[in-house]
């Protein structure tokens, strides 16, 4: 008998137990009406449809829904319980943007006064023409003259930073630009990774010693590019368009070249491993890589991948 | 390997029958029996299962290129391939609604999937009819009042089809949405069930699926809710009610095996963020 398996998942383990089931032998997973179970373990695991708690003792959160006076799971995840609230965070979802989180995305679509932008989130988020900044620092009402060169600013398809701002009604997030750090995207490339992998930090700009900025952005789209001195970086008094809103790449040497891909490489490995991003993490990995293999491509190969996370997690 | 699931297991002396199955087959080969028994003297069916024995379930629930989430089942020589996207931006203005989610399903039967090879367009009737079937049954199960204005796109491929080709399509849907971080109000266990004179049986065989007439149910386990029933041959009104009652037992037991392989990916992937943390924090 011929029976074709899908390609098997290569860096993940999926079997689980295999039971004989019996329809008078059921398990039960979870009984978490007791608190102190509740709180012993950090992460308890749910999927749809279990029975949480009743709701008549806890308030639903994310991820909940409420029947007959019971509170049930509606995703597979943790269990995280704030005083009365119960939620369940999902594993993997889309990105839920919250005010003043950092992310990157790229546009969509030019609109009258506005962009949309692909931010990795339910909905395009929406960018104003009121929230960005002016070619020349200049800050003043945006006129139909500026209107009219929209495209002089992001065109569909530019990447970009920015920061979450507010709401709209239906839940779309408005995104804002009005700071030096924001802004166009040039000189590297994208690398895009599960939201959850992407955890809050101090800063999300982070500069690499080996000449490499990275841009981590709370949606799980990653800039990786060439480093920018401080000092030449556009100056509130030099701001100038070309430079801000410039769609081309400054040269770009061929070391920096194979740093920029060494480090998007690394951050292909840890994610493809489920692992969470962190400075200290991508630091100690980028060091590791150097040390142990001579050229970028070598972290193509899956055991050079597997070795380095292995080495790294071990907490060397 | 096989994780066979049995509901009932009468605890006959399986040789007897074996040898009885083997006389049986013999008798076919014969020329005493014109085709494929399926249910012989035995109790045994033509690929060797008994009346309620599921074929082996596989579950893959790793993750299949960029899709937000993606599983493969399979039931016995039945494979299915779902991967979800979203939710995300309607690519269709016109296709947006304005308080719940859109849900777009995308069904495509590979050429190579059965005896006779044959290419289906999209536009097919029967490949129309399937996903028709799976986004209505899964239209009230996903909590799509929470994604006003988005569309969740969900990618079905038939990799192989040997009976029960709708059942394993719901059924990879259902784990497809669970990896997708998708809210949903239950599980979707789906099954198909018939009847061979009076004895019903489950999980049929392509064979067996085109001989008896059937029907496929998916019952969502925590209510016992059905979501779907179908039924494209016709079936004694007497017999329905047994095979309907098998049908949503054995969706019971489906649940247990996908709950399971969840929950499995779920640590699994958990390990994987603790590791990571904890590596990171020893290191400051």
């Amino acid at each position: 008998m011929i029976s074709f398996a899908s390609f098997p998942s290569r860096y993940e383990d999926t079997t689980y137990e295999k039971t004989r089931h019996h329809a008078s032998v059921k398990e039960d997973f979870m009984d978490i009406d007791d608190a102190e179970s509740f709180e012993a373990q950090g992460s308890k695991l749910t999927c749809p449809g279990e029975s949480l708690t009743s709701s008549q003792a806890y308030m639903r959160g994310h991820g909940t829904y409420v029947e007959n006076e019971e509170v049930i799971a509606s995703v597979a995840g943790t269990i995280e319980r704030v005083n009365k609230l119960v939620s369940v965070r999902a594993i993997r979802s889309r990105y839920n943007p919250e005010v003043g989180d950092l992310v990157v995305g790229r546009i969509t679509e030019v609109q009258p006064r506005r962009w949309k932008v692909d931010a990795h989130s339910r909905q395009d988020a929406v960018l104003m023409l009121s929230s960005v900044n002016l070619p020349g620092g200049v800050q003043r009402r945006k006129l139909e003259s500026d209107e009219l060169q929209m495209r002089g600013f992001f065109e569909e398809g530019d990447l970009l930073v920015a920061e979450v701002q507010a709401f709209f009604s239906d839940g779309a997030m408005s995104l804002h630009t009005r700071s030096l750090k924001y802004g166009k995207l040039r000189n590297g490339q994208l690398v895009v990774v599960p939201p959850i992998l992407v955890r809050r930090l101090k800063s999300h700009f982070l500069t690499l010693p080996c000449g490499v900025d990275l841009i981590l952005g709370l949606n799980g789209y990653i800039w990786v590019s060439k480093h920018v001195k401080e000092n030449e970086q556009e100056g509130e008094e030099g701001f100038d368009a070309e430079a801000v809103y410039s769609n081309v790449n400054d040269d770009i040497d061929d070391s920096t070249r194979a740093a920029i891909s060494r480090v998007t490489h690394i951050i292909r490995i840890l994610t493809s491993r489920f692992i969470p991003l962190s400075d200290t993490l991508l630091l100690e990995a980028y060091e590791w890589s150097v040390e142990h293999g001579s050229d970028v491509k070598d972290l193509l190969h899956q055991d050079f991948g597997d070795a380095l996370v292995v080495s790294i997690t071990s907490g060397q | 390997m096989t994780s066979s699931t049995i509901i009932t297991n009468n605890s006959h002396a399986r040789i007897v029958e074996f040898v009885s199955t083997l006389f049986a087959q013999h008798l076919a080969y014969t020329g005493m029996a014109s085709r494929v028994e399926i249910l012989n003297e035995g109790g045994f069916r033509s690929d060797g299962r008994r009346q309620f024995e599921l074929r082996s379930i596989n579950i893959d629930l790793s993750q299949q290129g960029h899709a937000d989430g993606s599983a493969s089942i399979s039931h016995g020589l039945t494979h299915v391939l779902v991967s979800v996207f979203g939710p995300r931006e309607a690519k269709n203005r016109s296709q947006t609604i304005h308080d719940r989610a859109n849900l777009n399903v995308e069904l495509s039967i590979a050429a190579f999937s059965t005896g006779d090879r044959r290419k289906r367009s999209r536009g097919d009737k029967r490949v129309m009819e399937v996903a028709g079937a799976i986004k209505s049954t899964f239209e009230p199960v996903i909590q799509t009042s929470l994604y006003p204005r988005s569309q969740i796109d969900i990618f079905v491929q038939v990799i192989q089809q040997d009976g029960g080709v709708l059942q394993a399509c719901i059924n990879a849907t259902t784990l497809a949405l669970i990896s997708a971080g998708i809210p949903m109000v239950d599980f979707v266990c789906a099954i198909s069930g018939g009847v061979h004179s009076t004895n019903p049986f489950l999980d049929l065989t392509l064979i067996e699926e085109s001989d008896v007439p059937n029907l496929t149910i998916a019952v969502m386990p925590k209510t016992q809710k059905v979501s779907l029933v179908t039924m494209e041959t016709r079936l004694h009104v007497d017999r329905y009610e047994e095979i309907f009652r098998l049908a949503i037992d054995a969706g019971l037991i489906i649940h247990e095996e996908m709950k399971a392989a969840v929950l499995a990916r779920s640590k699994t992937l958990m390990t994987c963020i603790d590791l990571g943390t904890h590596g990171g924090e020893e290191m400051e």
